[in-house]
């Protein structure tokens, strides 16, 4: 029987965009839904951190790698995708944190990343704003800041290129065992297979896929050009991040073109709608002005909120799901989505066209989940 | 009211009552554009109440202070130019 399409692809975030361009530019002819707009969930409360991790080996292989794609795209990136090599820089507020440079600039440097270790005057020279009594740092280099909406749109550019057809506006019912998707208003719309690629919200369409909807909050300032050159980002946010349990803010800050400073972050499970939680956004924003002491005096303009997609042991979930070789998933990312995007959309495609894969599979395969989450707590 | 307050606007000196609002400081000096947009369009106090952020004025080299919210102060160097 044949088939509209190779596959459909619900969600047109930036995991969506991704996988997209590179099932088009594999051949595959593509469809792309969305409920609502490009990019307009997750991917717009992201704050476009392009940045190389180390939790494990293989976020580490899905991170590099997916760095290493956006930079060999770069050159293609429109202006309003707004790509910035500021680089990351991993501030140590103590002896302790100093630690966890030294320990993170050997994991690095094994691995071809270039780093710099700054001691406490170097911190200084790179960020005066910073307070004075910082430990050190690290310095990843080639990492990177983009604008994702404008990213995500491009992909699907990319996309369009290759023969993809995006649809917005098409609310997907189920995804469908014998392949296709039924949508919202009952119609089906036939394919070889299925992708999810709808993150906090790919449990509704894949009941038992253990994701979780973590809430984040964001906020961007007036315009201060120079007040911060880099993603900084304090080196207590591991500890934060990584813990499951209760809710969390770090210090996290980034310069975006327009001199304007987005920053981060929260985390809050089971906290599911986008209204602006004053209690922690305050928390926010004091840890933020505990690192920069003069962002006290500076306007916010706007606040917003969004939720990540958490998975149990923090690795996305891509590859073809146990429910059926028909339905597959590209959704988990966290807090790594706009940087892992790019490498999810190249796994998916040599998975889906049986080509070999440029980092392990088997880490992110869905079927780790089989027996459910609960074992990886 | 009757103690006046000397400060500076784009490198000028002038002499207010003190009490008086940056914002009519500047106009004062005859200036009527007060900052630019990002697009580079001449902008100027509209709400007079805080709210439309459209008076925003460099104060003591701070950007973004809304001079029709903040009180001249003896001294102050007050940029409209920028």
């Amino acid at each position: 029987m044949s088939q509209a399409y190779d596959i459909v692809i619900v969600g047109a975030g930036i995991v969506g965009a991704a996988c997209a361009a590179e099932c088009a530019r594999g051949g595959l002819k593509t469809l792309v839904l969305d409920r609502g707009p490009i990019g307009g969930g997750t991917t717009a409360a992201g704050m476009g951190h392009i940045v190389v991790m180390d939790d494990s080996e293989a976020q580490f292989a899905l991170t590099h790698h997916s760095r290493q794609l956006w930079i060999e795209l770069r050159p293609q990136l429109p202006d309003d995708v707004e790509y910035d090599s500021c680089g990351t820089l991993w501030v140590a507020a103590d002896d302790e944190e100093m630690a966890e440079v030294q320990r993170k600039q050997k994991f690095y440097t094994e691995r071809g990343v270039r780093v710099e270790v700054l001691d406490a005057l170097g911190v200084k020279k790179a960020e005066p704003n910073l307070r004075a009594d910082m430990a050190g740092g690290l310095r990843v280099v080639d990492d990177a800041v983009l604008y994702p909406p404008c990213a995500a749109r491009f992909l699907l550019e990319q996309a369009k290129r290759h023969g993809a057809e995006l649809r917005t506006g098409v609310a997907v019912r189920e995804l469908l065992s014998e392949g296709g998707v039924l949508l919202a208003d009952g119609s089906r719309i036939s394919s070889g297979r299925s992708v999810s690629a709808t993150g906090p919200w790919s449990p509704a369409l894949t009941p038992g896929l253990p994701v979780r909807k973590r809430k984040g909050h964001l906020v961007i300032t007036d315009r201060h050009p120079g007040f911060v050159h880099h993603q900084i980002v304090e080196l207590g946010y591991l500890k934060s991040a990584h813990s499951l349990g209760k809710d969390s803010v770090a210090f996290n800050i980034q310069p975006r073109k327009t001199g304007q400073m987005l920053i981060g972050s929260s985390r809050q499970f089971d906290a599911e709608d986008s209204a602006v939680d004053p209690a922690i956004l305050d928390r926010m924003l004091q840890r933020a002005i505990e690192y920069l002491p003069g962002l006290g005096k500076l306007s916010a303009i706007r606040t917003w909120t969004g939720h990540r997609a958490a998975t149990p042991d923090k690795l996305p979930i891509i590859g073809p799901s146990v429910m059926s070789d028909r339905i597959w998933l590209a959704t988990g990312h966290e807090g790594l989505g706009i940087t892992t995007s790019l490498g999810t959309g190249r796994l998916l495609a040599d998975l889906l066209l049986g080509r070999p894969t440029e980092i392990p599979a088997a880490p992110f395969a869905p079927v780790r989940f089989r027996n459910g989450g609960s074992h990886h707590e | 009211m009757s103690e006046s307050i000397q400060l500076r606007v784009n490198g000028k000196t002038i002499s207010v009552p003190s009490g008086t609002i940056v914002a009519a400081a500047v106009a004062m000096t005859g200036e009527t554009r007060f900052r630019k947009s990002v697009f580079g369009q001449p902008r100027g106090p509209l709400c007079g109440m805080g709210i439309c952020m459209e008076c925003r004025v460099t104060i003591n080299g701070q950007l973004h202070c809304r001079s029709c919210q903040t009180l001249c102060e003896e001294g102050m160097e007050v940029r409209a130019d920028e």
